[in-house]
């Protein structure tokens, strides 16, 4: 039946969407952040998505499902900004500090767009779940 | 003796009913890796696929004179095919979210539809089986 390889596939992407969520939120929370040296800073981090065929669960000929996976995280290598600011005690002789290289408004795009996608995932899963428990219910 | 043949009974809306559960998660796949770098969309082509599904089953061997003949419903092989893409973008990926939400809204609906008749088809027998 492969309406319930559709709970596999939904499921991947709603925990890949998930996984996005909590890059854009660590990206967010780190958004401020100062370092002493320009190698140091916090760099914004990004997931790569990936599809991946869905193996066969008990030797069925039915595999069409490709669900998603995240293959890698990317570290934005973007210089981040150079601040003038000797009163704190990160910076460096001259008296700068240098801040994460985070844009916040591509994140907040990134989080809305990552949301979005998150609930079509639920939709499909939740047009699956109505169509299942319809067919349980078949000849009634 | 006759045997209640449900392939003849159901006809093809068993066949429909496997090609549209299948198509569900075609499209399903589609809609998942909307944000997938390179995914190409796909899809069933279903009047092709029931025409072929008439053709060539898999049907189960009768070697001795006891056993029952079976017309098998499974259909062999489904070949999936690429969807044209409608706007080309940068990471090569074809996915057009609206059509595909509105392609498995739409399959969603020809399922129950599907449904309905065999559920029709099942209330038949049984009228036909009680004694009134």
């Amino acid at each position: 039946m492969s309406l319930f390889q559709v709970f596999d596939i939904a499921g991947s992407g709603m925990s890949a969407q998930a996984i996005r969520l909590n890059t854009v939120s660590s990206n967010m929370a780190n958004a401020k952040n100062v370092s002493g040296t320009p190698e140091d800073i916090y760099r914004s981090k990004n997931p790569v998505f990936q599809s991946v065929m869905r193996e066969l669960t008990g030797g069925n000929t039915d595999t069409s499902g490709t669900g998603v996976q995240v293959l890698r995280i990317d570290e934005s290598q973007a210089d981040g900004q150079k601040l003038y600011n000797p009163n704190n005690p990160m910076a460096d002789k001259e008296g700068y500090v240098y801040q994460s290289n985070v844009n916040v408004i591509e994140e907040m795009a990134n989080m809305i767009s990552a949301s979005r996608s998150y609930q079509n995932n639920v939709e499909v899963l939740n047009t699956a779940k109505q169509l299942l428990n319809a067919t349980i219910r078949l000849g009634e | 003796m006759s045997v209640i043949n449900f392939d003849k009974i159901l006809g093809n809306h068993e066949r429909a009913f496997m090609i549209q559960s299948r198509r569900s998660s075609v499209l399903a796949s589609n809609i998942v890796n909307s944000d997938t770098p390179g995914y190409k969309a796909q899809d069933i082509d279903f009047r092709s696929v029931l025409k072929k599904s008439q053709g060539d089953l898999m049907t189960m061997q009768t070697t001795r004179p006891g056993h029952i003949q079976s017309a098998g419903s499974q259909p062999m092989g489904i070949d999936l095919k690429y969807r044209v893409p409608t706007q080309p973008s940068l990471d090569g990926n074809t996915v057009d979210l609206n059509a595909e939400k509105a392609a498995y809204a739409e399959n969603a609906v020809r399922y129950q539809a599907s449904l309905r008749f065999l559920t029709g088809k099942f209330k038949g027998i049984k009228n036909a089986l009680k004694e009134e």
